[in-house]
């Protein structure tokens, strides 16, 4: 017995409905010395399958083949875990708020069927005196690394690993402590912020080390470098506008910021300078 | 996390020195300026809604301010230490915002093409030239009724009458409104963002902190625009 074909399926061929043309508005820049503008390129067979990144190297395919530089354009994992692959989307970093109803994602696993068909897509690099452009989207965030190696550590002999009932965890203490810990160090926060400040950040870290156990003996040595790695680093400060916690991927909270500010101030009571 | 080379002495930079210079230390003279002029503003609109009780009670309050702990102390000691902790506060506030104004330009000499706000209110947003406007407001404001400088009645009227001489003018009173505005504004974020700063939010109090800031904002807004409100429209007299 044959089915009855369904007429609409029968003329068009499904991958043909479903691919959408797209025109992207991207930032080249050569490097950092170099002035960069914005340069459009048409894209015909985007599948909204595709992630944004995927899109980006079916225009590097398309650019090689036409004997053109490719987009520079960092990532690693592709998977939402590594902070590699951040870019501002039409103005949102990683595409964050594209739409209604907040949708934490990272530019790799952000989806083409965000877009429609006809759509133009401005592509810029995150922007901030401290993330200085390497070339076109890439950007460098070696900034953080030194804020991190400011103070974002604890330190303990090596050796086998302790027993994990020796130091008890209050469960609230342990889940905070694990949703600040999320923070994948993508610097969107930075790149959202009127302030290009690295607060959301350096909060997440001060709050995740902050509450446990391991994280005291250098708790006040921490925040107060940290901090002044941040300010030298030529970060802005915070001013509580909260575009960084709504650009997160991971939803890092504002509550970690005023954490960092209580942990700051206290420290500077205790005397605690920064080094060097 | 970087695919660039991981040496991280290049352009490594120095920290600064002082715990003075931080971004984080500079927020909390800030926020404690702030409140200080808060609690001022709060003090000082329940007095000018003194208006409402007729101009005895209005002179008699502004000879009161000025007499304050008479005859333990001397003259007008009282009102000139408040007017010495404002003027403290409004130079620490400006020394502050004007300093992590430069900071943030520093931070991002080249905006974006093209970016757009995901959560930041108008309030947030506006609260730098906003604050510069309620600068210039305010030094207006002590040449038209403290000093009577632009008032009509000049010094030689009674505070009640160079009340009645400004608000009489419908531009001067839009101006204040507008000024009034933009005040409740600032206090809205900034409010919010001083309990931030001093670190006594959390994501469980964030809800009523905003409401708090929003509350203290508009009765502090409506409470001002009361008085000359009335006067415009002939309510008192
Ligand atoms: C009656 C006068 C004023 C009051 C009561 C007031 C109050 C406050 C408060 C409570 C804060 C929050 C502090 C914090 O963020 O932690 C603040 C922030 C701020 N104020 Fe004022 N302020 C006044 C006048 C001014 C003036 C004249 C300026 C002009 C430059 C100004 C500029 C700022 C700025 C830039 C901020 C930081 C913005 C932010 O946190 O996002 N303020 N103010
Ligand atoms: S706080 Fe969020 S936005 Fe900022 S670096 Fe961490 S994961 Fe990225
Ligand atoms: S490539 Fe790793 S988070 Fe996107």
């Amino acid at each position: 017995m044959t089915m009855t074909e369904d007429p609409t399926r029968a003329t068009t061929a499904p991958h043909q409905e479903r691919t959408m043309r797209i025109t992207l508005r991207v930032w080249r820049q050569p490097d950092a010395r170099s002035a960069g503008k914005m340069v459009s390129y048409k894209l015909n067979d985007v599948s909204p399958d595709m992630s944004f990144l995927e899109m980006l190297d079916v225009l590097n395919e398309q650019l090689i083949m036409d004997g053109e530089d490719p987009v520079a354009f960092d990532h690693d994992c592709r998977e939402g875990i590594c902070g590699m692959c951040g870019v501002m989307i039409n103005g949102r970093a990683h595409g964050n708020g594209l739409h209604d109803g907040a949708v934490q994602t990272t530019t790799c696993q952000l989806h083409m069927r965000s877009f429609k068909d006809g759509d133009t897509i401005d592509v810029e690099p995150w922007r901030a005196s401290a993330f200085p452009v390497i070339k076109d989207l890439a950007v460098d965030r070696r900034s953080f690394d030194r804020i991190i190696q400011a103070g974002g550590y604890i330190s303990v002999p090596t050796g086998t690993a302790p027993e994990a009932h020796a130091t008890p965890v209050p469960k609230k203490d342990a889940d905070f402590a694990f949703d600040a810990a999320t923070c994948i160090g993508c610097g969107a926060c930075v790149a959202a912020c009127p302030n290009a400040s690295s607060m959301l950040f350096t909060a997440a870290k001060v709050t995740h080390l902050g509450l446990l156990p391991q994280g005291q003996p250098e708790r006040n040595d921490r925040v107060v470098n940290m901090v002044a790695q941040q300010d030298a680093e030529g970060f802005g400060g915070c001013t509580n506008i909260g575009e960084c916690s709504a650009s997160c991927p991971k939803g890092i909270s504002m509550e970690t910021i005023s954490r960092l500010n209580h942990d700051l101030l206290g420290a500077l009571r205790a005397g605690t300078r920064p080094k060097s | 996390m970087l695919v660039v080379t991981v040496t991280t002495e290049s352009g490594q930079r120095r920290a600064p020195k002082a715990a003075k210079t931080s971004s984080v230390f500079k927020k909390a003279v800030m926020a404690v300026s702030g409140i200080i002029l808060v609690l001022y503003l709060i003090a000082h609109m329940i007095g000018n809604l003194k208006a409402f009780a007729g101009r005895e009670d209005f002179n008699h309050y502004s000879e009161w301010l000025r007499t304050i702990g008479n005859p333990a102390l001397p003259g007008a000691t009282t009102l000139w230490i408040i007017r010495i902790v404002l003027l403290v506060a409004v130079g620490a506030h400006i020394w502050a915002a004007v300093s992590l104004w430069r900071q943030a330009k520093r931070a991002r000499p080249h905006g974006y093409v093209t970016k757009k706000a995901v959560a930041q209110s108008y309030a947030s947003r506006t609260m730098r030239w906003g604050g510069v406007i309620i600068a210039a407001f305010i030094i207006w404001h002590l040449l038209d009724l403290t000093f009577g400088a632009v008032n009509k009645e000049g010094h030689a009227g009674t505070p009640y009458d160079r009340v009645l001489a400004s608000f009489q003018n419908p531009v001067v009173t839009i101006w204040y409104a507008i000024a009034l505005i933009l005040l409740g504004m600032h206090l809205r974020h900034g409010i919010w963002s001083a309990t931030q700063t001093l670190g006594q939010s959390n994501r469980r109090r964030e809800v009523t902190v905003n409401y708090a800031a929003t509350a203290i904002a508009t009765v502090i807004t409506v409470g001002f625009l009361l008085t000359p409100f009335a006067v415009l429209f002939g309510l008192i007299d």
